[in-house]
Protein backbone atom coordinates (compact mmCIF):
# COMPACT_ATOMS: atom_id res chain seq x y z
CA UNK A 1 0.00 0.00 0.00
CA UNK A 2 2.85 2.18 0.62
CA UNK A 3 4.04 2.26 -3.02
CA UNK A 4 0.71 4.15 -3.54
CA UNK A 5 1.38 6.87 -1.68
CA UNK A 6 2.69 8.86 -4.44
CA UNK A 7 -0.71 8.30 -6.59
CA UNK A 8 -2.65 9.31 -3.70
CA UNK A 9 -0.77 12.58 -2.73
CA UNK A 10 -0.85 13.81 -6.45
CA UNK A 11 -4.39 13.26 -6.95
CA UNK A 12 -5.35 14.51 -3.50
CA UNK A 13 -3.42 17.72 -4.23
CA UNK A 14 -5.38 18.17 -7.94
CA UNK A 15 -8.71 17.01 -6.52
CA UNK A 16 -8.51 20.23 -4.06
CA UNK A 17 -7.78 22.22 -7.28
CA UNK A 18 -11.54 23.13 -7.98
CA UNK A 19 -11.93 23.82 -4.45
CA UNK A 20 -9.73 26.91 -4.35
CA UNK A 21 -10.06 27.87 -7.79
CA UNK A 22 -13.10 28.80 -9.61
CA UNK A 23 -12.34 30.08 -12.76
CA UNK A 24 -13.70 28.52 -15.81
CA UNK A 25 -11.07 29.28 -18.31
CA UNK A 26 -8.79 28.03 -15.50
CA UNK A 27 -10.79 24.52 -14.90
CA UNK A 28 -11.20 24.30 -18.50
CA UNK A 29 -7.69 24.41 -19.31
CA UNK A 30 -6.86 21.68 -16.58
CA UNK A 31 -9.74 19.38 -18.19
CA UNK A 32 -8.03 19.35 -21.24
CA UNK A 33 -4.41 18.81 -20.10
CA UNK A 34 -5.88 15.75 -18.04
CA UNK A 35 -7.41 14.37 -20.79
CA UNK A 36 -4.28 14.74 -23.11
CA UNK A 37 -2.24 13.32 -19.89
CA UNK A 38 -5.04 10.39 -20.20
CA UNK A 39 -4.22 9.43 -23.34
CA UNK A 40 -0.41 10.00 -23.07
CA UNK A 41 -0.90 7.28 -20.31
CA UNK A 42 -1.99 5.00 -22.75
CA UNK A 43 0.44 5.00 -25.32
CA UNK A 44 3.31 5.36 -22.21
CA UNK A 45 2.09 1.61 -21.60
CA UNK A 46 3.20 0.54 -25.08
CA UNK A 47 5.57 2.80 -26.18
CA UNK A 48 7.19 4.17 -22.65
CA UNK A 49 7.19 0.49 -21.20
CA UNK A 50 6.88 -1.32 -24.26
CA UNK A 51 9.30 0.13 -26.45
CA UNK A 52 6.93 0.50 -29.58
CA UNK A 53 6.42 3.68 -30.62
CA UNK A 54 3.02 4.04 -32.12
CA UNK A 55 2.44 7.09 -34.16
CA UNK A 56 -1.36 6.18 -34.83
CA UNK A 57 -3.05 6.03 -31.14
CA UNK A 58 -5.45 8.77 -32.78
CA UNK A 59 -6.66 5.07 -33.81
CA UNK A 60 -8.42 4.31 -30.04
CA UNK A 61 -9.10 8.19 -29.13
CA UNK A 62 -11.48 8.10 -32.00
CA UNK A 63 -12.50 4.94 -31.90
CA UNK A 64 -13.72 5.34 -28.13
CA UNK A 65 -15.15 8.74 -29.10
CA UNK A 66 -17.27 7.82 -31.97
CA UNK A 67 -18.18 4.82 -30.22
CA UNK A 68 -19.22 6.46 -27.26
CA UNK A 69 -21.58 8.88 -29.27
CA UNK A 70 -22.90 6.79 -32.01
CA UNK A 71 -24.48 4.46 -29.41
CA UNK A 72 -25.60 7.16 -27.47
CA UNK A 73 -27.42 9.19 -30.42
CA UNK A 74 -28.23 6.34 -32.69
CA UNK A 75 -28.92 3.26 -30.21
CA UNK A 76 -30.40 5.54 -27.32
CA UNK A 77 -27.54 3.62 -24.89
CA UNK A 78 -27.21 4.87 -21.74
CA UNK A 79 -23.74 7.42 -21.81
CA UNK A 80 -22.26 5.32 -18.73
CA UNK A 81 -22.17 2.27 -20.50
CA UNK A 82 -21.75 4.08 -23.90
CA UNK A 83 -18.28 5.26 -22.09
CA UNK A 84 -17.57 1.72 -20.93
CA UNK A 85 -18.50 -0.31 -24.77
CA UNK A 86 -16.38 2.89 -26.37
CA UNK A 87 -13.07 1.75 -24.09
CA UNK A 88 -14.15 -2.37 -25.27
CA UNK A 89 -13.71 -1.44 -28.45
CA UNK A 90 -10.69 -0.17 -28.78
CA UNK A 91 -9.35 -2.53 -26.48
CA UNK A 92 -10.82 -4.95 -29.24
CA UNK A 93 -9.14 -2.84 -31.91
CA UNK A 94 -5.84 -2.48 -30.03
CA UNK A 95 -5.37 -6.32 -30.18
CA UNK A 96 -6.42 -6.27 -33.64
CA UNK A 97 -3.62 -3.79 -34.39
CA UNK A 98 -1.49 -5.67 -32.51
CA UNK A 99 -2.12 -9.26 -33.63
CA UNK A 100 -1.70 -8.23 -37.33
CA UNK A 101 1.46 -6.10 -36.86
CA UNK A 102 3.33 -7.69 -34.33
CA UNK A 103 2.81 -11.58 -35.49
CA UNK A 104 4.08 -9.98 -38.98
CA UNK A 105 6.90 -8.78 -37.12
CA UNK A 106 6.83 -5.04 -37.82
CA UNK A 107 9.39 -3.61 -35.12
CA UNK A 108 10.51 -0.10 -34.96
CA UNK A 109 9.63 2.88 -37.56
CA UNK A 110 7.49 -0.07 -39.62
CA UNK A 111 5.27 -0.57 -36.64
CA UNK A 112 5.01 3.44 -36.37
CA UNK A 113 4.46 4.09 -39.36
CA UNK A 114 2.11 1.17 -39.84
CA UNK A 115 -0.29 2.82 -36.89
CA UNK A 116 -0.11 6.31 -38.21
CA UNK A 117 -1.80 4.39 -41.23
CA UNK A 118 -4.40 2.36 -39.30
CA UNK A 119 -5.09 6.08 -37.73
CA UNK A 120 -5.57 7.76 -41.41
CA UNK A 121 -7.71 5.24 -43.06
CA UNK A 122 -10.10 5.35 -40.12
CA UNK A 123 -10.06 9.08 -40.33
CA UNK A 124 -10.98 9.03 -43.93
CA UNK A 125 -13.45 6.22 -43.37
CA UNK A 126 -15.32 8.44 -40.54
CA UNK A 127 -15.00 11.31 -43.20
CA UNK A 128 -17.19 9.12 -45.51
CA UNK A 129 -19.13 6.96 -43.45
CA UNK A 130 -22.59 7.47 -43.00
CA UNK A 131 -23.03 6.38 -39.36
CA UNK A 132 -19.94 8.88 -37.92
CA UNK A 133 -22.48 11.38 -39.45
CA UNK A 134 -19.45 11.38 -42.18
CA UNK A 135 -18.60 15.35 -42.93
CA UNK A 136 -20.49 16.60 -40.84
CA UNK A 137 -19.99 14.48 -37.46
CA UNK A 138 -21.98 13.48 -34.30
CA UNK A 139 -23.25 15.83 -31.83
CA UNK A 140 -24.64 14.76 -27.92
CA UNK A 141 -28.05 16.01 -27.08
CA UNK A 142 -27.18 18.54 -24.39
CA UNK A 143 -28.80 16.59 -21.07
CA UNK A 144 -27.12 17.98 -17.75
CA UNK A 145 -27.79 15.09 -15.69
CA UNK A 146 -25.02 12.81 -13.92
CA UNK A 147 -27.27 9.91 -15.33
CA UNK A 148 -26.33 11.13 -18.99
CA UNK A 149 -22.68 11.75 -17.75
CA UNK A 150 -23.00 15.67 -18.58
CA UNK A 151 -22.57 18.22 -16.30
CA UNK A 152 -23.34 21.74 -15.21
CA UNK A 153 -20.51 22.40 -13.49
CA UNK A 154 -16.90 22.06 -15.06
CA UNK A 155 -15.39 20.71 -11.33
CA UNK A 156 -17.64 17.68 -11.90
CA UNK A 157 -15.89 17.34 -15.26
CA UNK A 158 -12.53 18.06 -13.88
CA UNK A 159 -13.22 15.21 -11.31
CA UNK A 160 -14.11 12.53 -13.19
CA UNK A 161 -11.18 12.75 -15.45
CA UNK A 162 -8.93 13.11 -12.16
CA UNK A 163 -10.76 9.76 -11.36
CA UNK A 164 -9.94 8.44 -15.01
CA UNK A 165 -5.98 9.40 -14.54
CA UNK A 166 -6.04 8.04 -11.41
CA UNK A 167 -6.76 4.84 -12.42
CA UNK A 168 -4.51 4.84 -15.26
CA UNK A 169 -1.66 6.01 -12.78
CA UNK A 170 -2.76 2.56 -10.34
CA UNK A 171 -2.96 0.04 -13.56
CA UNK A 172 0.52 1.95 -14.89
CA UNK A 173 1.71 1.18 -11.56
CA UNK A 174 0.73 -2.05 -11.25
CA UNK A 175 2.03 -3.09 -14.15
CA UNK A 176 4.99 -1.36 -13.47
CA UNK A 177 5.81 -4.10 -10.47
CA UNK A 178 4.10 -7.14 -12.33
CA UNK A 179 6.03 -9.84 -13.91
CA UNK A 180 3.93 -8.99 -17.18
CA UNK A 181 5.65 -5.45 -16.22
CA UNK A 182 9.33 -6.86 -16.43
CA UNK A 183 8.93 -8.66 -19.09
CA UNK A 184 7.23 -5.64 -21.10
CA UNK A 185 10.47 -3.35 -20.65
CA UNK A 186 12.50 -6.37 -20.90
CA UNK A 187 11.15 -6.74 -24.54
CA UNK A 188 11.90 -2.85 -25.15
CA UNK A 189 15.38 -3.25 -24.38
CA UNK A 190 16.15 -6.22 -25.94
CA UNK A 191 13.45 -8.59 -27.80
CA UNK A 192 16.16 -11.35 -28.80
CA UNK A 193 17.18 -11.81 -25.35
CA UNK A 194 13.98 -11.35 -23.61
CA UNK A 195 12.41 -13.98 -26.12
CA UNK A 196 15.82 -16.64 -24.83
CA UNK A 197 14.39 -15.94 -21.12
CA UNK A 198 11.01 -17.29 -21.64
CA UNK A 199 9.02 -13.70 -22.89
CA UNK A 200 6.81 -14.58 -25.83
CA UNK A 201 7.65 -11.19 -26.59
CA UNK A 202 4.26 -11.02 -29.35
CA UNK A 203 1.95 -11.90 -26.03
CA UNK A 204 3.32 -9.50 -24.40
CA UNK A 205 3.10 -6.41 -26.75
CA UNK A 206 0.16 -7.36 -27.77
CA UNK A 207 -1.62 -7.63 -24.07
CA UNK A 208 0.08 -4.19 -24.37
CA UNK A 209 -1.31 -2.86 -27.05
CA UNK A 210 -4.65 -3.68 -26.00
CA UNK A 211 -4.88 -2.20 -22.34
CA UNK A 212 -2.73 1.12 -23.98
CA UNK A 213 -5.25 1.28 -26.64
CA UNK A 214 -8.16 1.35 -23.92
CA UNK A 215 -6.96 3.54 -21.91
CA UNK A 216 -6.08 6.22 -24.53
CA UNK A 217 -9.71 5.53 -25.96
CA UNK A 218 -10.85 6.46 -22.59
CA UNK A 219 -9.68 9.85 -22.88
CA UNK A 220 -11.64 9.65 -26.55
CA UNK A 221 -14.73 8.99 -24.87
CA UNK A 222 -14.12 11.80 -22.38
CA UNK A 223 -13.99 13.82 -25.32
CA UNK A 224 -16.98 13.62 -26.58
CA UNK A 225 -19.06 13.50 -22.70
CA UNK A 226 -17.33 17.14 -22.60
CA UNK A 227 -17.42 19.22 -25.73
CA UNK A 228 -21.00 16.73 -26.78
CA UNK A 229 -19.34 16.77 -30.68
CA UNK A 230 -16.99 14.72 -32.52
CA UNK A 231 -15.53 14.65 -36.23
CA UNK A 232 -13.37 12.23 -38.17
CA UNK A 233 -10.83 15.40 -38.03
CA UNK A 234 -10.75 15.55 -33.61
CA UNK A 235 -11.29 11.80 -33.70
CA UNK A 236 -8.93 10.39 -35.57
CA UNK A 237 -7.01 13.57 -36.75
CA UNK A 238 -3.04 13.11 -36.23
CA UNK A 239 -3.40 16.51 -33.46
CA UNK A 240 -4.21 13.63 -30.58
CA UNK A 241 -1.41 11.07 -31.95
CA UNK A 242 1.24 13.50 -31.30
CA UNK A 243 -0.02 14.49 -28.33
CA UNK A 244 -0.35 11.22 -26.81
CA UNK A 245 2.79 10.61 -27.59
CA UNK A 246 4.84 13.86 -26.70
CA UNK A 247 3.34 14.18 -23.22
CA UNK A 248 5.08 11.07 -21.89
CA UNK A 249 7.80 11.41 -24.19
CA UNK A 250 8.70 15.13 -22.96
CA UNK A 251 7.33 14.23 -19.04
CA UNK A 252 9.20 10.81 -18.94
CA UNK A 253 8.22 7.65 -21.27
CA UNK A 254 7.97 4.69 -19.37
CA UNK A 255 7.67 6.53 -15.80
CA UNK A 256 4.62 6.25 -13.98
CA UNK A 257 3.86 10.46 -13.76
CA UNK A 258 5.53 11.34 -17.07
CA UNK A 259 2.37 11.46 -19.11
CA UNK A 260 0.78 13.88 -16.27
CA UNK A 261 4.11 15.88 -16.00
CA UNK A 262 4.56 16.13 -19.44
CA UNK A 263 0.43 17.24 -20.24
CA UNK A 264 0.54 19.95 -17.89
CA UNK A 265 3.95 21.24 -18.97
CA UNK A 266 3.42 21.04 -22.39
CA UNK A 267 -0.27 22.13 -22.03
CA UNK A 268 0.48 25.56 -19.75
CA UNK A 269 3.22 26.10 -22.49
CA UNK A 270 1.26 25.98 -25.26
CA UNK A 271 -1.35 28.15 -23.75
CA UNK A 272 1.23 30.83 -22.45
CA UNK A 273 2.87 31.16 -26.07
CA UNK A 274 -0.93 31.87 -27.26
CA UNK A 275 -1.58 34.63 -24.61
CA UNK A 276 2.32 36.23 -25.27
CA UNK A 277 1.85 36.29 -28.85
CA UNK A 278 -2.07 38.47 -29.08
CA UNK A 279 -4.59 37.19 -31.77
CA UNK A 280 -4.81 34.33 -33.82
CA UNK A 281 -1.18 32.23 -33.93
CA UNK A 282 -2.68 28.63 -35.31
CA UNK A 283 -0.48 25.90 -34.83
CA UNK A 284 1.75 28.62 -32.28
CA UNK A 285 1.26 25.68 -29.70
CA UNK A 286 2.83 22.99 -31.83
CA UNK A 287 5.75 24.76 -32.31
CA UNK A 288 6.07 24.95 -28.53
CA UNK A 289 5.85 21.44 -28.23
CA UNK A 290 8.65 20.73 -30.93
CA UNK A 291 10.90 23.16 -28.98
CA UNK A 292 10.49 21.43 -25.60
CA UNK A 293 10.76 17.82 -27.56
CA UNK A 294 13.85 18.80 -28.72
CA UNK A 295 15.39 20.65 -25.43
CA UNK A 296 14.17 17.74 -23.02
CA UNK A 297 15.68 15.28 -25.67
CA UNK A 298 18.70 17.17 -25.62
CA UNK A 299 18.94 17.98 -21.67
CA UNK A 300 17.24 14.65 -20.31
CA UNK A 301 16.55 12.09 -22.95
CA UNK A 302 14.56 10.40 -19.79
CA UNK A 303 12.13 13.49 -19.77
CA UNK A 304 11.55 15.99 -17.42
CA UNK A 305 10.87 13.45 -14.54
CA UNK A 306 14.70 12.66 -15.33
CA UNK A 307 16.01 15.94 -15.32
CA UNK A 308 16.92 15.63 -11.48
CA UNK A 309 18.49 11.84 -11.54
CA UNK A 310 20.67 13.43 -14.51
CA UNK A 311 22.07 16.05 -12.80
CA UNK A 312 22.48 14.18 -9.99
CA UNK A 313 24.65 11.42 -12.12
CA UNK A 314 26.35 14.16 -13.98
CA UNK A 315 27.30 16.05 -10.37
CA UNK A 316 28.30 12.16 -9.38
CA UNK A 317 30.28 11.21 -12.38
CA UNK A 318 32.17 14.85 -12.10
CA UNK A 319 32.96 13.68 -8.59
CA UNK A 320 34.19 10.03 -8.47
CA UNK A 321 35.96 10.07 -11.67
CA UNK A 322 38.97 8.34 -10.63
CA UNK A 323 37.20 5.90 -8.19
CA UNK A 324 35.11 4.66 -11.19
CA UNK A 325 38.12 4.25 -13.31
CA UNK A 326 39.86 1.88 -10.67
CA UNK A 327 36.51 -0.01 -10.31
CA UNK A 328 36.82 -0.73 -13.98
CA UNK A 329 40.58 -2.50 -13.54
CA UNK A 330 39.47 -4.52 -10.33
CA UNK B 1 22.05 -44.52 -21.13
CA UNK B 2 19.13 -43.65 -22.76
CA UNK B 3 19.08 -41.02 -25.55
CA UNK B 4 21.17 -37.86 -24.65
CA UNK B 5 19.61 -34.28 -23.55
CA UNK B 6 20.29 -33.09 -26.99
CA UNK B 7 20.12 -34.39 -30.27
CA UNK B 8 21.16 -32.71 -33.34
CA UNK B 9 20.49 -35.03 -36.57
CA UNK B 10 21.64 -34.00 -39.99
CA UNK B 11 20.32 -30.08 -39.23
CA UNK B 12 20.87 -28.06 -42.35
CA UNK B 13 20.15 -24.30 -42.50
CA UNK B 14 20.62 -21.65 -45.68
CA UNK B 15 20.82 -18.56 -46.19
CA UNK B 16 19.57 -17.92 -49.63
CA UNK B 17 22.94 -19.24 -51.48
CA UNK B 18 24.78 -19.97 -48.80
CA UNK B 19 25.37 -22.76 -47.13
CA UNK B 20 25.76 -22.21 -43.53
CA UNK B 21 25.42 -25.49 -41.42
CA UNK B 22 24.96 -28.65 -43.48
CA UNK B 23 23.94 -32.26 -42.35
CA UNK B 24 24.98 -31.92 -39.01
CA UNK B 25 24.25 -34.17 -36.51
CA UNK B 26 25.57 -33.76 -32.73
CA UNK B 27 24.14 -34.52 -29.03
CA UNK B 28 24.59 -33.34 -25.45
CA UNK B 29 24.95 -35.83 -23.11
CA UNK B 30 23.30 -35.40 -20.05
CA UNK B 31 24.89 -34.10 -16.90
CA UNK B 32 27.95 -33.18 -19.20
CA UNK B 33 29.93 -30.52 -20.56
CA UNK B 34 30.20 -30.59 -24.70
CA UNK B 35 32.10 -27.74 -26.73
CA UNK B 36 31.50 -27.08 -30.01
CA UNK B 37 34.41 -25.64 -31.89
CA UNK B 38 35.91 -24.40 -34.97
CA UNK B 39 37.51 -21.36 -37.31
CA UNK B 40 35.06 -18.11 -37.72
CA UNK B 41 32.49 -18.91 -40.22
CA UNK B 42 31.75 -22.56 -39.53
CA UNK B 43 28.40 -21.80 -38.39
CA UNK B 44 28.75 -22.26 -34.92
CA UNK B 45 26.53 -19.82 -34.11
CA UNK B 46 23.71 -20.59 -36.58
CA UNK B 47 23.68 -23.22 -35.86
CA UNK B 48 23.00 -22.79 -31.86
CA UNK B 49 20.63 -20.12 -33.35
CA UNK B 50 18.53 -23.55 -34.70
CA UNK B 51 18.83 -24.93 -31.32
CA UNK B 52 17.43 -22.49 -29.60
CA UNK B 53 14.51 -22.04 -31.93
CA UNK B 54 15.78 -18.00 -33.51
CA UNK B 55 16.22 -20.05 -37.02
CA UNK B 56 14.01 -22.59 -38.39
CA UNK B 57 16.14 -25.32 -40.10
CA UNK B 58 16.18 -25.94 -43.42
CA UNK B 59 16.53 -29.83 -43.16
CA UNK B 60 16.75 -31.70 -40.13
CA UNK B 61 15.57 -32.47 -36.54
CA UNK B 62 16.44 -31.10 -33.20
CA UNK B 63 15.26 -33.25 -30.00
CA UNK B 64 15.61 -32.27 -26.57
CA UNK B 65 14.48 -34.67 -23.72
CA UNK B 66 13.12 -37.13 -25.98
CA UNK B 67 11.01 -35.12 -28.13
CA UNK B 68 11.22 -33.53 -31.78
CA UNK B 69 11.26 -29.50 -30.71
CA UNK B 70 11.89 -28.61 -34.38
CA UNK B 71 11.10 -24.96 -34.90
CA UNK B 72 9.50 -24.24 -31.72
CA UNK B 73 9.98 -20.01 -30.75
CA UNK B 74 12.61 -19.70 -28.40
CA UNK B 75 10.36 -18.82 -25.35
CA UNK B 76 8.62 -22.13 -25.74
CA UNK B 77 12.59 -23.88 -25.57
CA UNK B 78 13.16 -21.65 -22.23
CA UNK B 79 10.16 -23.11 -20.72
CA UNK B 80 11.39 -26.47 -21.44
CA UNK B 81 14.29 -25.70 -19.82
CA UNK B 82 16.54 -24.59 -22.89
CA UNK B 83 18.93 -21.52 -22.10
CA UNK B 84 21.36 -19.79 -24.04
CA UNK B 85 24.06 -16.73 -24.08
CA UNK B 86 24.39 -14.77 -26.96
CA UNK B 87 28.11 -14.61 -28.25
CA UNK B 88 27.46 -10.57 -28.61
CA UNK B 89 26.15 -9.87 -25.06
CA UNK B 90 22.45 -8.84 -24.85
CA UNK B 91 21.53 -6.82 -21.59
CA UNK B 92 19.03 -5.18 -20.91
CA UNK B 93 21.08 -1.76 -21.42
CA UNK B 94 19.02 0.32 -18.96
CA UNK B 95 17.89 -2.00 -16.26
CA UNK B 96 20.32 -2.71 -13.43
CA UNK B 97 22.05 -6.19 -13.22
CA UNK B 98 19.27 -7.12 -10.29
CA UNK B 99 16.41 -6.06 -12.77
CA UNK B 100 18.36 -8.11 -15.90
CA UNK B 101 18.31 -11.21 -13.83
CA UNK B 102 14.91 -10.89 -12.71
CA UNK B 103 13.47 -11.14 -16.15
CA UNK B 104 15.10 -14.68 -16.35
CA UNK B 105 13.74 -15.29 -13.02
CA UNK B 106 9.95 -15.08 -13.88
CA UNK B 107 9.80 -17.40 -15.76
CA UNK B 108 9.43 -19.92 -13.15
CA UNK B 109 8.39 -17.46 -10.54
CA UNK B 110 5.50 -15.21 -10.92
CA UNK B 111 5.41 -12.92 -7.65
CA UNK B 112 8.32 -9.66 -8.23
CA UNK B 113 9.61 -10.60 -4.43
CA UNK B 114 10.27 -14.64 -5.28
CA UNK B 115 11.72 -13.79 -8.64
CA UNK B 116 13.93 -10.46 -6.74
CA UNK B 117 15.09 -13.56 -4.57
CA UNK B 118 16.07 -15.93 -7.13
CA UNK B 119 17.95 -13.51 -9.17
CA UNK B 120 20.03 -12.46 -6.00
CA UNK B 121 20.99 -16.39 -5.51
CA UNK B 122 21.79 -16.71 -9.33
CA UNK B 123 24.11 -13.71 -8.45
CA UNK B 124 25.62 -15.15 -5.64
CA UNK B 125 26.39 -18.23 -7.89
CA UNK B 126 28.32 -16.03 -11.21
CA UNK B 127 29.90 -13.95 -8.66
CA UNK B 128 27.86 -10.48 -9.43
CA UNK B 129 26.39 -9.81 -5.68
CA UNK B 130 28.62 -6.68 -5.44
CA UNK B 131 27.01 -5.40 -8.56
CA UNK B 132 23.12 -5.93 -8.34
CA UNK B 133 22.53 -2.51 -8.44
CA UNK B 134 25.03 -0.91 -11.12
CA UNK B 135 23.19 -0.17 -14.12
CA UNK B 136 23.97 -2.97 -16.69
CA UNK B 137 25.53 -0.60 -19.72
CA UNK B 138 28.11 0.37 -16.50
CA UNK B 139 29.40 -3.31 -16.23
CA UNK B 140 33.09 -4.28 -18.08
CA UNK B 141 33.05 -6.97 -20.42
CA UNK B 142 33.74 -9.65 -17.82
CA UNK B 143 30.55 -8.66 -15.79
CA UNK B 144 28.49 -8.26 -18.94
CA UNK B 145 29.59 -12.14 -20.00
CA UNK B 146 28.61 -13.00 -16.49
CA UNK B 147 25.33 -11.28 -16.32
CA UNK B 148 24.18 -12.96 -19.42
CA UNK B 149 25.33 -16.45 -17.58
CA UNK B 150 22.95 -14.96 -14.45
CA UNK B 151 20.01 -13.89 -16.82
CA UNK B 152 20.12 -17.75 -18.38
CA UNK B 153 20.91 -19.47 -15.01
CA UNK B 154 17.62 -17.62 -13.90
CA UNK B 155 15.24 -19.45 -15.67
CA UNK B 156 16.48 -22.65 -13.92
CA UNK B 157 17.79 -24.52 -17.46
CA UNK B 158 18.54 -27.95 -17.74
CA UNK B 159 20.12 -27.06 -21.13
CA UNK B 160 22.46 -24.58 -21.17
CA UNK B 161 23.80 -23.19 -24.60
CA UNK B 162 27.14 -20.78 -23.82
CA UNK B 163 27.89 -19.55 -27.11
CA UNK B 164 31.76 -17.98 -26.57
CA UNK B 165 31.48 -16.88 -22.67
CA UNK B 166 35.10 -16.25 -22.55
CA UNK B 167 35.42 -14.62 -25.46
CA UNK B 168 36.98 -11.11 -24.63
CA UNK B 169 38.26 -11.62 -21.33
CA UNK B 170 42.05 -11.82 -20.28
CA UNK B 171 43.64 -14.96 -18.73
CA UNK B 172 42.66 -14.13 -15.19
CA UNK B 173 38.94 -13.30 -15.87
CA UNK B 174 39.16 -16.72 -17.66
CA UNK B 175 40.43 -18.39 -15.11
CA UNK B 176 37.74 -16.81 -12.57
CA UNK B 177 34.77 -18.06 -14.62
CA UNK B 178 35.73 -21.74 -15.45
CA UNK B 179 34.96 -23.00 -11.95
CA UNK B 180 31.29 -20.90 -12.21
CA UNK B 181 30.86 -23.50 -15.20
CA UNK B 182 32.43 -26.71 -13.84
CA UNK B 183 30.39 -25.91 -10.75
CA UNK B 184 26.89 -25.51 -13.15
CA UNK B 185 27.72 -28.74 -14.81
CA UNK B 186 27.96 -30.12 -10.93
CA UNK B 187 24.52 -28.84 -10.59
CA UNK B 188 23.78 -31.21 -12.75
CA UNK B 189 22.69 -28.60 -16.25
CA UNK B 190 23.73 -29.88 -19.11
CA UNK B 191 25.93 -27.82 -20.84
CA UNK B 192 26.76 -27.10 -24.84
CA UNK B 193 29.29 -24.68 -25.25
CA UNK B 194 30.70 -22.87 -28.11
CA UNK B 195 33.99 -21.56 -27.73
CA UNK B 196 37.65 -20.38 -29.16
CA UNK B 197 39.73 -20.40 -26.08
CA UNK B 198 41.14 -23.69 -26.50
CA UNK B 199 42.69 -23.92 -23.11
CA UNK B 200 39.27 -23.66 -21.53
CA UNK B 201 37.63 -26.44 -24.33
CA UNK B 202 40.44 -28.78 -22.93
CA UNK B 203 39.69 -28.31 -19.26
CA UNK B 204 35.73 -28.22 -19.48
CA UNK B 205 34.73 -30.23 -22.09
CA UNK B 206 34.62 -34.18 -22.09
CA UNK B 207 33.26 -34.11 -25.81
CA UNK B 208 34.05 -31.84 -28.33
CA UNK B 209 32.65 -31.31 -31.82
CA UNK B 210 34.49 -29.51 -34.25
CA UNK B 211 33.10 -27.48 -37.40
CA UNK B 212 33.98 -25.95 -40.60
CA UNK B 213 32.39 -24.96 -43.26
CA UNK B 214 29.48 -26.01 -41.53
CA UNK B 215 30.30 -29.63 -41.43
CA UNK B 216 31.22 -32.12 -38.53
CA UNK B 217 34.66 -32.64 -39.48
CA UNK B 218 35.55 -34.67 -35.96
CA UNK B 219 34.31 -35.78 -32.84
CA UNK B 220 35.92 -37.18 -29.62
CA UNK B 221 37.48 -35.97 -26.52
CA UNK B 222 39.55 -32.80 -26.13
CA UNK B 223 42.72 -34.85 -26.74
CA UNK B 224 41.75 -36.30 -29.59
CA UNK B 225 40.14 -33.57 -31.69
CA UNK B 226 43.34 -31.53 -30.79
CA UNK B 227 45.31 -34.52 -32.53
CA UNK B 228 43.11 -34.82 -35.12
CA UNK B 229 44.80 -33.84 -38.24
CA UNK B 230 41.62 -32.47 -40.45
CA UNK B 231 41.09 -30.31 -37.10
CA UNK B 232 44.46 -28.74 -37.55
CA UNK B 233 44.10 -28.47 -41.30
CA UNK B 234 40.75 -26.77 -41.02
CA UNK B 235 42.36 -24.00 -38.45
CA UNK B 236 45.75 -23.71 -40.10
CA UNK B 237 45.60 -24.24 -43.28
CA UNK B 238 45.83 -26.93 -46.03
CA UNK B 239 49.01 -28.85 -45.44
CA UNK B 240 49.50 -27.63 -42.04
CA UNK B 241 49.36 -30.85 -40.47
CA UNK B 242 51.86 -32.74 -42.72
CA UNK B 243 54.76 -29.19 -41.86
CA UNK B 244 53.82 -29.54 -38.40
CA UNK B 245 54.42 -33.32 -38.18
CA UNK B 246 57.80 -32.97 -40.29
CA UNK B 247 58.85 -29.64 -38.02
CA UNK B 248 58.39 -31.58 -34.55
CA UNK B 249 62.03 -30.54 -33.61
CA UNK B 250 60.62 -27.41 -32.11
Amino acid sequence: MKAFAPIAVVIALLAAVPLIVHSNVTLNFLVVALMIALAGQGWNILGGYGGQYSFGHAAFFGTGAYVTAILQVRYGVNAWLAFGLGIAASAALGALIGGLTFRSGLRGSYFALVTLAFAEVLRIVASVAPITGAGVGTLIKLDLRAEALQFESRAMFYWVILALVAVALIITHLIERSRFGAWLIAVRENEDAAMALGVDATAVKLAAMTISGAITAAAGCFYVQYFLFVDSGIAYGTWISIEALLTPIIGGAGTVFGPLLGALVVKALGEGALMVVTGEAPGLDLVVFGCVLVLVIWFSPRGLIGVGAELRKRFRRAGTRPVAQEARHG
Amino acid sequence: MAEPLLAVQGVSRRFGGLLAVNGVSLSAAQGRITALIGPNGAGKTTLFAVIAGFLKPSDGTVRYGGEDVTGEPPHRLARRGVARTFQIVQPFAGLTVRENIRVGAHLHHRAREAALAAAEQVAREVGLTDMLDRPADTLTVAGRKRLELARALATEPKLLLLDEVLAGLNPSEIRDIVPVIQGLRNRGITILMIEHVMQAVMSLAEHVFVLAEGRIIAAGTPAQVAADPAVIEAYLGHGAAAKLGAGHGH
